[in-house]
């Protein structure tokens, strides 16, 4: 009798605990995202879309540059990332199953997946950045397309693993080759899932700071040219972040809301597409 | 059964290869080939990273040696670089995340398979899952100017009259109470990987098969003792890979980091309360100011550094996720 009790206690404290971890785990996103939003809401006008970073000191001044440069950036290192990666994802998932090149692109491209993004910048520095002599933004979306890869490589293989192997002995069986097979119908299939994994490496890339140190940099001015330095708004928000001087907190604060808002928007568009591919 | 499937696919695709018409024929080449160029830019990636790496930071591996990574002196006007402070950095503020995100992580991931109601499950689970999908700057910038002050005021001073006065180790507990430093930048980083050590623990979790859970309670064992007894010893491989996955993100973590950890290069006591440096605040710091030379090679080799340590703590991770996933293929 006693030791049962001792042993329903133990668990009603192991469990308690449990749900205490769950509660911190919330209390961090719920405080994180009400700071956010309680002190990113102040910023926001108009002028934040309009206006040029502002110099320091001045009162007047918005993130449009930033606001722009970010959408370049990301735009165009999706652009070139996606393609790759699906086409990766196509070999690891079709022609190269069980060979071992495929293999080791599965293992290499995991280890990309988590490694750390300051050093793909590093990389892109040494490559280009320092051989060309100045900081520009394609260097920029050089780096970000490499971090888009891994990902919707990934979520490529993934999604076409689950396509039926049904479907493409149908397929064979009417004649088609194998390119014919991928392109119609398991690519079809998995299409939705494939857009999750596109947007996931967008919500990704757009709040990735460390690799636009070294390659994009930043840039006061209005600027589309991609061989100059680009402003952006992760790196935008560091330099005002760290600065003494509260406008420029201000605007960081709203830069922070506005990509945080961003972010979780196309996290939460992901899964509820990914979760309707599932239930189809 | 799969296997089996996928070979008779390729009987078929070999069969088909051979009686089709010669141009099909060339198109399906061309995009078999395509992909397989397109999987072989992994490498080309891999070998770039490690190559561009090694020859930047050259004249500093020439120059410093291996004494490099224990000399502590970092002094750029002086041209002497050492990567001892940068390194217990990084490594201590990740140690500090994992002692704090393992037992949180187990906790969220029994919650969300064992106690949770099920129309709960996805929800909170999802939850979880937004604390990763945050940008690093974001939770930098809330560190700095809103959690550190806050730290300061309240935790610091009450962990330095409760722990800080266990001996030995109350020295990591004494010191400033400034907010910033080794231990507001640990638990920043804790709470970045909590959700990556949790999914993954969530997931091995629920491939443990049901039929032995069952046997567990059949046999009056406690919610706990199923956990703990019949759980977590069959899917430890896979803990472990969640766990060096976490590991991972925590070494390789940049703006959080340099926003909270007070970016100084001298450190003369084991307090964790003191400002300290860490590979990744060191270089997006002094890397814009670095002028060409040992002190852009220096940084250049931390970062090669810094990513050999996280290459062989993501590998290792990724090959316990795969045994763990080999095991459980035999065992169904």
């Amino acid at each position: 009798m006693n030791l049962s009790r001792k042993r329903k206690l133990i668990n009603k404290f192991a469990l308690t605990l449990s749900l205490a971890a769950m509660s911190f785990g919330l209390f961090w996103l719920i405080w994180i995202l009400f700071t956010t939003l309680q002190l990113g809401v102040s910023g926001l006008s108009l002028d934040l879309f309009t206006k040029m970073t502002p110099p320091p000191g001045a009162a007047e001044g918005g993130l449009a540059n930033a606001i722009a440069g970010s959408f370049i950036l990301v735009g165009l290192a999706t652009l070139i990332g996606t393609p790759i990666g699906i086409l990766a994802g196509v070999f690891l998932a079709e022609y190269g199953a069980g060979s071992w090149l495929a293999g080791a692109t599965r293992f290499i491209n995991d280890i990309l997946l988590s490694a750390p993004s300051i050093v793909i910048g590093l990389f892109i520095y040494a490559f280009y950045v320092s051989q060309v002599g100045n900081f520009s933004g394609i260097s920029g979306v050089v780096a970000l397309a490499l971090i888009v890869v891994p990902v919707v490589v990934r979520t490529t293989e993934n999604m076409l693993l689950l396509v039926p192997n049904s479907l493409r002995e149908a397929a064979f069986a009417l004649g088609a080759q194998q390119y014919q097979v991928i392109t119609q119908v398991t690519l079809q299939a998995s299409k939705s899932g494939i857009i999750t994994g596109i947007l996931l490496a967008v919500a990704r890339i757009a709040g990735e700071t460390a690799p636009l140190l070294f390659t994009a940099l930043s840039n006061q001015f209005w600027s589309t040219d991609l061989n100059k330095p680009m402003a952006n708004l992760p790196v935008t928000i560091f330099k005002f972040a760290m600065s003494p001087f509260t406008d420029w907190q201000e605007l960081a604060w709203a830069g922070v809301l506005l990509i945080t808002i961003g972010v979780l928007a196309l996290n939460i568009i992901a899964r509820t597409l990914f979760r309707n591919e599932i239930q189809r | 059964m799969a296997d089996t499937e996928s070979s008779a696919v390729r009987v078929a695709v070999s069969a088909m290869n051979q009686s089709a018409k010669p141009r099909k024929w060339i198109a399906d080449w061309i995009f078999r080939n395509l992909t397989r160029a397109t999987a072989a830019f992994t490498f080309l990636v891999l070998a770039g990273i490690v190559g561009s790496l090694v020859y930047a930071s050259w004249p500093s591996i020439m120059k410093f040696g291996p004494a490099f990574m224990w000399t502590s002196e970092w002094n750029p006007p002086m041209e002497r670089f050492g990567a001892l402070i940068p390194i217990y950095g990084t490594l201590i503020t990740s140690i500090i995340a994992l002692v704090i995100a393992v037992p949180v992580s187990f906790g969220i991931a029994i919650f969300l398979t064992e106690l949770s109601p099920r129309w709960l499950r996805r929800p909170l689970g999802t939850a979880i899952e937004l604390l990763a999908a945050i940008p690093s700057i974001v939770y930098g910038m809330w560190g700095l100017l809103v959690f550190a002050p806050i730290f300061s005021k309240y935790f610091q001073s009450a962990i330095s009259v409760t722990l800080g006065k266990v001996p030995f180790i109350g020295r990591l507990f004494s010191g400033p109470q400034m907010g910033i430093g080794l231990l507001a930048a640990g638990i920043i980083l804790a709470i970045m990987i909590i959700p990556f050590i949790a999914s993954v623990m969530r997931d091995v979790f629920e491939v443990t098969p049901t039929m032995l859970k069952e046997s567990a309670y059949a046999v009056g064992s406690t919610t706990w003792e199923v956990v703990w007894n019949v759980v977590l010893p069959y899917t430890k491989v896979g803990v472990t890979g969640g766990v060096m996955l976490g590991l991972g993100r925590a070494l390789g973590e940049t703006m959080a980091v340099t926003f909270v950890i007070g970016n100084t290069n001298f450190l003369t006591d084991v307090s964790l309360f003191l400002p300290g440096n860490s590979i990744t605040s060191a270089l997006a710091n002094e890397f814009a100011e670095a002028g060409p030379g040992l002190h852009t090679a220096a940084l250049m080799e931390l970062g090669l550094i810094l990513f050999v340590i996280t290459f062989i703590v993501l590998a290792t991770s990724k090959l316990l996720l795969m045994r763990l996933q080999g095991a459980e293929g035999s065992r169904t």
